[in-house]
């Protein structure tokens, strides 16, 4: 089966006043069909650029400089803006992170759901009406129709976030990139998106790249897990492989440093130091200041390996019985 | 929305009571009338028998509540200069006035808005920089000499259009307005462009302000996402999220322009309520000044009313009454 989404070499840069500064360097992975992939990392890893990236919003000083997005078989980086603006929202969607500020605020729900369907489909209003009233229908908003009506500060950050799940879903698209979706929420309602995207992802067969920072919510959620570490995927592997046994030192300090994956009464490791600054990374592995297992090897460049299903960049991988 | 009406005109109405009193003992405090009305070689008997029936005579609070009852009553006194209603003659002037500024409101949006835009979207560019240092002049150089200008260039070495005067009236659907007749509308340019040029300048910075605040809003990115057309993100999107402290801005400009239209006026002698009332002023015609101020603070007040009604309708989130 071929892949929705193949991403290979891909590059984001910034040029800055103080230097190029590499959010995303050298990203390849592959999205297949119906599947779920979590994205994670810490904070400026990257991995939102990677997401705009790939529906071409990069702003700028921001500019994709190498690589190629491919999407069904065609590069998006190829495209004109035109063409691109037939995919975005139609083809690939995106739900962002913070629900209060990702609706207008100056206009109605109805509004701005009845302009993307008709930024895409020569649909009457009435009709787009309809369409849009039976996606808040479908994620689980009460007495839709009215809704249409409300504006944004009428609703909850979980009903936003409902209302920006249903803008993704109305054209039923190939591909959602969903960044942090539920960072904002309360932990109530995370669950409850949560377990509304998987059902409607599955419904609907859909793929889905889900970027976040929160192992927990990957683990739940994914087939595939892809870690990134300063603009770099440094493992990537099915999610039960690499969060039981993980290969690459970051992913094992990245669990010994969730509470809820740590044995009750063992203290927290959390992993020393900070994340190099984007604009300065050493050269080689850019977590070896911070790795108890680096070498001198270290400053080279790691290559990818990869072994059973999983890729890593490590001279000093951890070793698993199985392995 | 009726509570909201109700509320705002018991405050009007405080609004206007306090204005008439601090206007009257102000312009109280000035000087005498008589001196200016009374001409010198007149006798004391002449003088008295004028002082008397100008009520003059009597102690402030008197002179205060006789214009207060009768004010109530619709009578806002008698010009000392012209002897006729201070309010006929203030209405009699107010057209020229409104239309001078309505004429000069209309030039700084419909100019001003585009370039904000413009400047806005391509920040940094040459257009961009060309605009801004515009109105930068637009709103350094004061508005007289910006007039003076203006009338050596176009009246007197270009000759194209006339310098002083409201030139001919002409009539539609019974409106008299000098927009209504060729001469009229010459006549118009120049004192319009000379009030609104500095109008012009604070919305084009206002709305180039606006379009960079908003452009890389979160919403404006998922609208992006979504895949709707860069024309619809920037004139529905951004553009009615300016509209918010673009009109809250206006509104109080608009009054300004108004009540300070006088230096425009006194430059392109445009027979508005302006020159009246400098000239009452100068002649100490009490009744005058006192209902020129009592007519622009309606007139605020009624700019205001406005503005909240369309800062309602503008943005959702403000909703007329408070208490719902």
């Amino acid at each position: 089966m071929t892949p929705v989404l193949e991403v290979r070499n891909l590059s984001t840069h910034f040029m800055t006043r103080r230097g190029v500064l590499k959010a995303v360097d050298d990203v390849s992975f592959t999205v297949g069909q119906r599947e779920i992939v979590g994205l994670v990392g810490e904070s400026g890893s990257g991995k939102s650029i990677t997401g705009f990236s790939i529906l071409g919003l990069v702003d700028p000083p921001g500019r994709v400089v190498n690589g190629q997005i491919l999407f069904n078989g065609g590069d998006l980086l190829k495209m004109s803006p035109t063409a691109m603006r037939t995919i975005r929202g139609k083809r690939i969607a995106m739900i962002f992170q913070d629900p209060m500020m990702t609706l207008n605020p100056v206009l109605s729900v109805g509004t701005q759901m009845i302009e993307t369907v008709q930024a895409h489909d020569r649909v009457s209003r009435a009709e787009a009406r309809a369409r849009s009233r039976d996606a808040l229908g479908l994620v689980g908003i009460p007495s839709p129709e009215e809704r249409l009506d409300s504006y944004p500060h009428q609703f909850s950050g979980g009903m936003r976030q409902r209302v920006a799940i249903a803008i993704a879903l109305l054209h039923r698209p190939d591909l959602i990139i969903a960044d942090e979706p539920t960072t904002a929420l309360d932990v109530t309602i995370q669950s409850q998106i949560l377990f509304e995207i998987k059902r409607l992802a599955a419904e609907f067969g859909m793929a889905l790249i889900w970027i976040s920072h929160d192992l927990g919510v990957v683990a739940a959620l994914a087939d595939r897990i892809m870690v990134m570490y300063a603009g770099r995927i440094v493992e990537a592997g099915q999610v039960d492989g690499v969060l039981s046994e993980p290969r690459h030192p970051y992913t094992s300090g990245l669990l010994s440093a969730v509470p809820a994956a740590v044995p009750r009464g063992e203290p927290l490791r959390p992993i020393p130091g900070f994340a190099p600054s984007p604009l300065s990374r050493p050269s080689g592995c850019a977590f070896r200041d911070r790795c108890a297992r680096a070498t001198d090897i270290c400053a080279t460049e790691p290559m990818l390996e990869i072994a059973a299903g999983r890729e890593f960049r490590c001279f000093h991988p951890h070793l698993w019985s199985a392995a | 929305m009726t509570v909201f009406v109700i509320r705002r005109f018991l405050q009007s109405t405080a609004v206007l009571a306090v204005t008439a009193v601090i206007v009257f003992i102000g312009i109280y405090a000035i000087g005498d009338p008589a001196e200016m009305l009374i001409s010198p070689d007149a006798s004391q008997a002449e003088r008295a028998q004028v002082v008397a029936s100008l009520g003059l005579d009597k102690p402030l609070w008197e002179q205060f509540f006789t214009f207060a009852w009768n004010a109530l009553h619709g009578d806002l006194g008698r010009s000392f200069v012209f002897n006729r209603p201070s309010i006929a003659l203030i209405f009699e002037r107010l057209p020229a006035t409104l239309e001078l500024t309505l004429t000069g409101l209309v030039f700084a949006l419909v100019l001003g808005i585009p370039l904000g835009l413009l400047s806005g979207l391509k920040p940094d560019s040459a257009t961009d920089e060309v605009i801004m240092t515009g109105s930068i002049f637009g709103f350094s150089l004061p508005s007289f000499w910006q007039g003076m200008m203006l009338i050596m260039i176009f009246s007197v070495w270009l000759g194209w259009l006339p310098s002083t005067g409201r030139g001919q009236v002409g009539e539609f659907l019974g409106v008299h307005s000098s927009l209504f007749t060729l001469d009229g509308l010459k006549h118009l340019i120049l004192p319009a462009i000379n009030l609104s040029l500095f109008k012009l300048s604070l919305v084009i910075r206002l709305t180039r302000t606006g379009v960079r605040e908003t452009m890389p809003l979160d919403f404006v990115k998922f609208a992006r996402a979504k895949g709707v057309s860069e024309k619809r993100i920037v004139f529905v999107h951004v553009f009615k999220n300016i509209l918010i402290p673009l009109i809250t801005v206006i509104g109080l400009e608009l009054g300004s322009m108004l009540a300070f239209a006088v230096v425009t006026e006194t430059i392109f002698a445009w027979p508005g309520i302006g020159k009246l009332l400098i000239d009452s002023i100068m002649r100490l015609d009490r009744p005058v000044v006192v209902a020129y101020l009592l007519v622009i603070v309606s007139l605020f007040i009624f700019i205001n009313f406005v503005v909240d009604v369309l800062y309602s309708m503008v943005d959702p989130r403000v909703r007329l009454g408070g208490a719902q």
